[in-house]
């Protein structure tokens, strides 16, 4: 009898789940994810509670300095830098990436010629291109740029090779036959082909970069997040150093969350979802 | 000089081509196959699997230029060719239309498809993308996407292959009501004797590898006239013709 009332509260429970409406649906990750953060929120203060320390806040004092650096205009200020050079990076990264892994994966004899330097610029540590690019080309924002740039380009090399091989000739044929015209062809056959791997060298390539554009700034130039850090950290400031990080990790959740994923489901709607 | 409008007929001349496998042999595909296809027939290359058909199609599409001899496609009229590949090979990111139009030359983009779609069946599925499609669909797209070219020549691989009887037969209707609306030179490469016999003016019929053409077999009766009894009266007098072939 028990096993019977068990079996069917099951059902109606499942039942129920199945009916609640779309819109709560689709705002349980969110949810989620709110919750997850105000938990590690709740740790960090009551580990600030166990070791009072200056070298620790709680979180309410970084707020605080949050607010109080927004205000002041610096913050955004500094924000806006570090972006607009995260940016200009990331374009130059992506656009000349792209083009030589596409070059590389779809002309074999080049790729064996020049898989040797492709390891090698793997291999630099992004510091000597830092600080090289200061020294030849002066403390100016091309060079900065340009340096991060050139950090990220063999790592979209590499992924955007693996696109390149994996192209379906099928496809190509079929645009050889129908006479499709160049525009046509890269808008309509290749980049869709390389948009996975396009994505893929994007998401791990921001992340990349935003950490390097704090160490160029820290390094050669009087603005941006890493500027202020390179600053706090001379007076051991750590409630600013933490305001600034987070309040730049926020920026870039935020894009992630209303430029990124939204231009991704844009371009992977023609894929079946599931049901 | 051929008047214009009038396309001069598919002539084909390969004298050979062969294959470089991996281990370095020399593997002869074609070796003198030549052969005709006149203006506004419907010609069918019957040979085994494995003869060569499919090679003698891509050099004819232009795919592979790796070959000795020559061939002389249609001029006049729209001046292009159309394929319909033994898969449909339809881009799974763009719709059924999109697929379609974006076969056509750039100023006729626009222009209206829809007696296309309608004969097809497709009316309903232009705003699907391919993956929502059956492989039946997706071949009726594939022929849309041909037929709208309106091509001097159309190339057929074996395009009925992989689909249960049933469908196969639907789509051959299908493609035979097409072609009586938008007549065009048409060559179909296929290993299936009854589906030539049905769809065809002239069947080429070539032997195993290399391919060479064995003869030609005209098939003489009105398509409407072409049920199941008349073919079974082909296929044996195909096969009095050719006691070897297929």
């Amino acid at each position: 009898m028990t096993a019977g009332f068990g079996s069917e509260n099951g059902a109606s429970a499942s039942r129920r789940r199945r009916t609640v409406p779309r819109g709560i649906g689709s705002m349980l990750p969110a949810v989620t994810a709110v919750a997850s953060l105000l938990g590690l929120c709740l740790l960090w203060s009551l580990a600030a509670e166990i070791w009072p320390s200056r070298a620790f806040p709680p979180p309410l004092e970084v707020w605080r300095v949050i607010v109080k650096e927004a205000a002041s205009g610096d913050l955004g200020y500094h924000l806006a830098m570090t972006l607009w050079r995260v940016a200009a990076a990331y374009v130059v990264a992506m656009v000349v990436g792209s083009v030589i892994g596409v070059l590389l994966g779809t002309h074999r004899r080049a790729d064996s010629f020049f898989n040797p330097w492709l390891v090698l610029f793997l291999n630099l540590p992004a510091l000597v291109v830092i600080v090289l690019a200061y020294i030849w080309f002066g403390l100016t924002e091309a060079a900065a740029i340009g340096a991060v740039a050139i950090n990220k380009i063999p790592n979209v090399v590499v992924t955007m090779r693996e696109g390149a091989r994996a192209l379906d000739p099928r496809f190509a044929e079929m645009a050889t036959v129908y006479r499709l015209g160049r525009l046509d062809r890269l808008r309509h056959v290749l980049m869709p082909q390389l948009q996975p791997y396009f994505a893929a060298a994007s998401r791990s390539g921001i992340a990349l970069i935003w950490k390097i554009v704090l160490v160029v700034e820290l390094l050669g130039r009087s603005s941006g997040v890493g500027f202020q850090i390179y600053l706090y950290f001379q007076i051991f400031d750590v409630a600013a150093i933490l305001a600034y990080t987070l309040a730049f990790v926020a920026i870039m959740l935020l894009i992630e969350l209303l430029l990124v994923q939204p231009l991704e489901r844009h371009a992977t709607r023609w894929r079946r979802r599931p049901a | 000089m051929q008047p214009a409008g009038v396309a001069a007929p598919l002539k084909v001349d390969i004298t050979e081509k062969t294959f470089r496998s991996a281990e370095g042999v020399t593997i002869v595909a074609l070796r003198g196959l030549s052969f005709e296809v006149r203006q506004g027939e419907f010609a069918c290359l019957l040979g085994p699997s494995g003869c060569g058909k499919t090679t003698t199609l891509r050099i004819l599409l232009g795919l592979d230029r790796q070959f000795s001899g020559s061939y002389q496609l249609p001029e006049g009229g729209s001046n292009r060719i159309a394929a319909v590949f033994q898969e449909p090979v339809l881009l799974p990111w763009r719709t059924v239309e999109q697929n379609v139009r974006l076969a056509l030359s750039p100023h006729l983009r626009d222009k209206a498809l829809d007696w296309l779609f309608e004969i097809l069946g497709l009316s309903a599925m232009r705003s699907l993308y391919p993956s929502e499609l059956s492989l039946g669909l997706a071949r009726r797209a594939a022929l849309a996407r041909a037929f709208a070219t309106e091509p001097a020549i159309l190339f057929l691989d074996e395009p009925f292959a992989s689909l249960d009887e049933r469908t196969a037969d639907r789509l051959r209707r299908l493609l035979m009501t097409v072609w009586a609306a938008r007549p065009t030179t048409a060559l179909m490469v296929t290993h299936n004797l009854r589906e030539a016999l049905l769809l065809a003016d002239r069947i080429i019929v070539l032997s195993p590898r290399p391919a060479q053409v064995l003869g030609i077999f005209d098939v003489g009766l009105s398509r409407h006239l072409r049920d199941a009894p008349a073919l079974n009266n082909l296929v044996s007098d195909f096969h009095k013709r050719f006691p070897d072939a297929v």
